[in-house]
């Protein structure tokens, strides 16, 4: 009995930790490239909440089928900010880096605010909901569709940053920016493309989520502090770092909040940040 | 360059006409809400002054003052609420709470950089909040309510938007003179120091984390006075309204939009803060149209990306450009340019 509620716990625990990574690689993969912290990344995750929200009430696309568009445009708003701002801060004091990324965070929400109202909204009766039962334990379909989703686009983001030239480039100019500059890398490209990439990840776990979590301009809020300490465990810059360490905070958030209530489960992941920023600061795969 | 006493009594002279200012201005603004809208400013100024001892002088970007705040209203709430001790104490008593419990964080903390060092403030922060809310002791979510019955200068409970005014006056009066006595002060180069050169400063000798910690509590004592005289001001305070990241995000803002390390750059910074939230508010309607984040979101990126050392640092580049000779005005200037170094 108990342990049918335990695996019930750790299964709900391992789903919402997938997507957690999906948004963490998005960060940490800016930050590996950068160094500079993206406070607006939970803001790319509502825009692609949105965008799927959109699609589904305008045009009758379901969310699933809207996610390559979903993944385009997050892209393309990632390549903008870039250019527009963070390329402007690159060499600025961390205190006017924090506060640019800071500012998009606010402007981003107060223009959804203005344009779609703070009313919460929800995408129903898509092509994917119900539930599974697998003998005891049962889970959403949209959340384990969610979960593959995030499995997916992690893995082909590892692929590309491991198995192609332009990925390896990028890992290059993450690694020493100087010596990629020296083969030939153009690095303002890669910066461009590593914010291109990062949003279109949270764009990509925005819309994953979008069949069963609400919708509204402050909904970021909710995923950036605990894709922080997702990233600050895997260690910055690391994608399989965030993989692993997505994974366990979701483990961990699910299974404290049953076990010490749901009301603290976020006092307890944020808990563990000050804990591994304290006992290990660069994480699980982090470089020393 | 004016010789450096000159420019010293003729900031006197500007500071003595500003204070006079602000003493006089209730005449003239006699309507409540006008005044109350006054009040707003100076209180965003206080914040912004108190942050910027640890945010600008010692370049420890907290995102999480709202801990102080917030440990600042409910202590002197709570012993005004439960055992009557006056806010006069019991606002001292936050004070000092808030001091140790910046020393317990700021020992750990301390040794994270940068950005670390800014997560982990958000992270105690939003730990805090969470607790409060669910802590039976403290009403959690409800909040509480203070004694309408028991006005006065005693209870500093008060009818009239008037003495709140002075208080908070005052209140940003003795801010302003402890960063002022710090920046003048041996503490207050080595918080440059440690900002702008820490191996360097490590290097002679300055112990960082006790200077960082300096910084921390005393900006953590004043911003908890603020955070008392917010409670007396709305005789109402609830976890959201004190502890939120909104609060954090505001006092932090207030510095670093005016002008990080600078006396008075949160002074201008929460006027500008404050009128746009005020008016944005009233030109576009309803609060939760979003068009007050709009126009301040604007504001910081615009400041993050042209002028890092904040509005005031924007002004006195082009005081310098037009080349007009305004009190100080050379000497702010040389100041800012030793801010913005990375």
């Amino acid at each position: 009995m108990t342990a049918d509620i335990l695996i019930q716990v750790l299964v709900s625990g391992l789903l919402i930790g997938l997507i957690y990574a999906l948004v963490a690689v998005g960060l940490t993969l800016i930050f590996g490239v950068m160094d500079i912290v993206n406070f607006a990344h939970g803001e790319f995750l509502m825009l692609g909440m949105y965008a799927s929200f959109w699609a589904f009430a305008l045009f009758a696309i379901d969310p699933i089928i809207a996610l390559p568009m979903t993944a385009l445009l997050l892209f393309a708003v990632g390549v903008i900010v870039y250019q527009t701002v963070i390329r402007r801060i690159l060499k600025a004091p961390m205190l006017s880096q924090i506060f640019a990324t800071f500012g998009l965070m606010i402007l981003l929400r107060g223009l959804a605010q203005f344009f779609w109202k703070p009313d919460h909204r929800l995408i129903s009766n898509s092509l994917i909901s119900g539930n599974i039962a697998l003998g005891p334990v049962q889970f959403g379909l949209p959340q384990f569709v969610a979960a593959l989703g995030a499995v997916g686009v992690t893995g082909a983001l590892w692929l590309f940053l491991h198995r192609t030239r332009l990925g390896t480039a990028l890992e290059a100019t993450a690694i020493d920016r100087e010596a990629a500059t020296l083969m030939g890398i153009d690095g303002q490209k890669m910066f461009a493309l590593a914010w291109g990439i990062g949003a279109a990840c949270a764009g990509l776990a925005g819309g994953l989520i979008a069949t069963f979590f609400p919708i509204f301009p402050e909904v970021g809020s909710n995923f950036i502090l605990i894709a922080f300490v997702v990233v600050v465990l895997g260690g910055f810059g690391s994608i399989t770092g965030a993989f692993l360490a997505g994974i366990i905070v979701g483990l961990i958030e699910v299974l404290g909040g049953f076990l010490i209530g749901p009301e603290y489960k976020t006092a307890i992941v944020l808990s563990l940040l000050l804990i591994v920023l304290l006992v290990r600061p660069r994480g699980l795969l982090g470089k020393a | 360059m004016t010789t450096g006493t000159m420019t010293q009594s003729r900031k006197a002279i500007g500071a003595v006409a500003l204070l006079a200012l602000a003493a006089v201005l209730p005449l003239a603004v006699t309507e409540p809400s006008q005044q109350n809208f006054l009040i707003l400013i100076l209180m965003g100024a206080q914040m912004g002054v108190a942050w910027n001892i640890v945010g600008g002088y010692a370049g420890q970007v907290s995102l999480g003052h709202a801990v102080f705040y917030g440990i600042g209203a409910y202590t002197s709430t709570m012993l005004l609420v439960s055992l009557g001790i006056s806010p006069w104490i019991g606002a001292v008593a936050g004070g000092l709470v808030a001091a140790l419990f910046a020393l317990a964080m700021g020992w750990p903390c301390f040794r994270l950089k940068g950005h670390y060092f800014a997560m982990a403030t958000i992270a105690v922060a939003e730990i805090m909040q969470i607790l409060v809310t669910n802590s039976d002791l403290l009403e959690g979510a409800v909040g509480l309510t203070l004694p309408m019955d028991r006005s006065g200068w005693g209870a500093l409970i008060f009818l009239a938007k008037l003495p709140y005014y002075y208080l908070i006056l005052g209140l940003l009066v003795l801010t302003v003179a402890v960063a002022w006595a710090i920046e003048r002060s041996h503490i207050g180069y080595y918080f440059r120091a440690i900002k702008d050169e820490p191996e360097a400063a490590r290097a002679l000798g300055v112990s960082l984390t006790r200077y960082k910690l300096i910084a921390l509590s005393v900006s953590a004592f004043l911003t908890a006075l603020g955070g008392s005289f917010y409670a007396q001001k709305e005789m109402f305070i609830d976890p959201g309204s004190v502890f939120a990241t909104t609060v954090s995000i505001k006092i932090a803002l207030i510095a670093i939009l005016g002008g990080v390390g600078t006396l008075l750059g949160p002074v201008l910074g929460a006027v500008i803060l404050i009128t746009i939230e005020e008016y944005s508010r009233t030109l576009f309607g309803s609060t939760g149209s979003g068009t007050d984040m709009i126009i301040y979101a604007a504001m910081i990126i615009l400041v993050a990306v042209f002028s890092p050392s904040g509005v005031l640092g924007l002004l006195s580049d082009l005081r310098r450009h037009i080349g007009r000779r305004l009190p100080g005005g050379t000497k702010t200037a040389k100041a800012d340019k030793l801010e913005v170094r990375p």
